[in-house]
This record gives C-alpha cells, structure tokens and sequence, in this order.
C-alpha cells in the first residue's frame, strides 16, 4: 500500500492548512500521480480538490508539488516521484491556497500579461500571412511550447519573494518568445519595459526552472537572450 | 517596468554589469594579495608595496569595487526578504533602517580604505 499524505485546507472551515494521510492501493502498477489522487477522490473521500483536464501534460492545469518537486501529476509516473513508498503532495508553492491543491494563478497571469504576450506589428498585413524564413521559425523552438503550468515560476525563489515586481521565468520565456519572433516589431518597447532591477535581472541564475519543467524547456537560457539584448540595446 | 529608487543606479542592467565588473576586480585584488602573503612577505616589502601608486589605485578600485558589489548584494537580500509581502508594514520600516546601517558603513569603510591606503 503506498502511503500518500495530502495538503488540506478549506478556508471556509479550516483555521489552518493541515496534512491528511491516505492508503492506496496501486495494484503492483506503476500509476501516475494524477491515478493516485484520481483513486483517492473515487475510493476515499471525495471532497479532495485538485485541478486536472487533458491528463496527458497538455492543459498544464494538475501542476502540484509531489515530494517536493514540482511537475504535473498526470505525466509523473509514481517511479520518478515515490520514496521509501511515501508519497506527498502539496499545491505549487507561493501562490495563494483557494483549496486543497488548487492555487490561486492571478499573480502569475498579470506577470504573463505584463510581457504582452502577442504578436505586434503594425505594418499592413499581406493577403495570406507573415512569412519566416526557416532559420527564423528555428529561433521560436523551446519557447512557443509552454503550457503556462507554473511549475516553473513556482519553483523560483524570485518569484516567491517578488511575485508581484519579477515576471518569473514563465513570463521571462514567452517574454523571448516574441523578442526573438522575426515578425515582432515592438522589440524596442519589450526592452525597454525589462531594464529594471526586478522585471529580469532578479533572476540569479539558480535553474530550478529548468529542473522542473514538464516539457523540457530552458527558461533560464530565454533569459540570458534577454540580458543580452538589453546590454546590446544599451552598449 | 517596475521603479526602484534605492538600488545602486535604477537600472536592472546597469547594476548587474556593475556586479559582474566589481567580481573580476575584487577577485584581481585578493588573488594578488593572496599571492603575495602566501609568497611570504616583509613588513618593508609590503610597506613598499603598498607605496606604490599603481597599488594605491588598484587598493582604492577594490575598495570601491567592494561598496558597490556590497551595495547591490545586500539590496537585493533586503528587498527579497524585508518586504511588505513578508513582513507587513513592519517589512518596509526594517528594509529601510537596513538600507540605511549598510549604506552608511559603506561610506564610512570606503572613506577609511582611503584615510589608509592614501596616508
């Protein structure tokens, strides 16, 4: 029997947040977590609450903390997460706890929204649609690819201290994603709007952006780009 | 674009370049000196050192050097984690007096650097 021990809070009802135990019965198999919590609310007590969708690491919604890393439950197979058969999951840490595993994201949305993450240019659009060359397609990989999970930003001691003043890697990444977008025109104003002491540069460099992204992507690399963008654009 | 008025130069980049800069010079300045006490030396010898013009600039940069990164360091400790977010308004009386003792006994070392190495 793997034994799982759960974050609980009820604002409503609780004084505090405290952590419940549970059994379950994995049936030999290597389950995902998002399986465990599945079984638990089926089987146990259904008021545990969680947020899930495609489970298949597409949505980006059952981003959680499990035995302190964080990743999405319905990708991490309990062989990557489980040690000493004890498994503990917790909502991704720094945000704000609506209930149980589910977070409030507002803070992490107004920073996503912050690097005003489309396309502007202003010049006429041709009758079919902005062509790249392929060279400059190439320069968008690793970066359209984000679910905006926050695993990442939640992940980031910067953001924990400073979710309100820096953008998080999450935000850093789509920032790149358009400075770097041959099609983009506002490259000057992006900059210009980083070159503070939070935005960017409370960034130092700790990669635990990278350890825990569930689709393998290198936030702290976009923003090394940015930094030197910003020091090309004022040397 | 978020304002900060009490870090080093309010620019994001301009204070990380200033970082980067002081590191190398800090760490030219105490490789140098570890070099020479690890060498063995004289008090005559390091009193000559030491009269040297070019070791009273390269004394003096590193002093400054020190100031600076010192300054940026510990801005970004304090507006880390002696914060309104944190702390309540507590948070921002603590960050400031913090500022404030750390600034001051900057100037007062980098004023004593000078009394020393240019005396």
């Amino acid at each position: 029997m793997l034994q799982v021990s759960i974050y609980r809070y009820n604002p409503e009802q609780d004084a505090e947040p405290s952590m419940e135990d549970f059994e379950v019965d994995t049936g030999g198999k290597d389950l995902m977590v998002l399986d465990v919590l599945e079984l638990i609310k089926a089987q146990q007590d259904p008021t545990v609450t969680y947020r899930r969708s495609c489970r298949e690491g597409v949505c980006g919604s059952d981003g959680l903390n499990m035995n302190g890393k964080n990743g999405l439950a319905c990708i991490t197979p309990l062989s990557d997460s489980v040690k000493g058969n004890k498994l503990v999951i917790r909502p991704l840490p720094g945000l704000p706890v609506i209930r149980d595993l589910v977070v409030d994201m507002s803070l992490f949305y107004a920073q996503y929204e912050k690097v005003q993450p489309y396309l502007q240019n202003d010049t006429p659009a041709p009758a079919i649609e902005r062509l790249q060359t392929p060279e400059d397609r190439a320069k968008l990989d690793g970066l359209y690819e984000c679910i905006l999970c926050a695993c990442c930003s939640t992940s980031c001691p910067s953001f924990w201290w400073n979710p309100d003043r820096f953008v998080g890697p999450a935000g850093l990444l789509q920032s790149y994603r358009f400075l770097a977008d041959s099609r983009d025109l506002a490259t000057e104003e992006r900059l210009a709007r980083l070159d503070d002491p939070f935005s960017v540069f409370r960034c130092h460099g700790i990669q635990n952006c990278v350890n825990v992204c569930p689709k393998g992507l290198n936030p702290t690399r976009a923003i090394g780009h940015i930094r030197s963008m910003l020091l090309k654009r004022a040397a | 674009m978020v304002t900060a008025v009490t870090s080093l130069s309010r620019s994001g980049l301009s204070d990380w370049l200033v970082q980067r800069v002081t590191a190398v010079i800090l760490l030219a300045f105490f490789v140098f000196i570890a070099s020479k006490l690890l060498g063995g030396v004289s008090y005559l010898e390091w009193r000559s050192l030491f009269d040297q013009t070019w070791m009273k600039v390269f004394a003096l940069m590193a002093a400054l050097s020190l100031a600076a990164h010192a300054w940026i360091g510990m801005w970004g400790v304090f507006t880390d984690y002696l914060t309104e977010r944190l702390l309540g308004n507590k948070g921002n009386l603590l960050r400031i007096s913090f500022q404030l003792i750390t600034s001051l006994s900057l100037v007062i070392y980098v004023i004593w650097a000078v009394q020393i190495i240019w005396s």
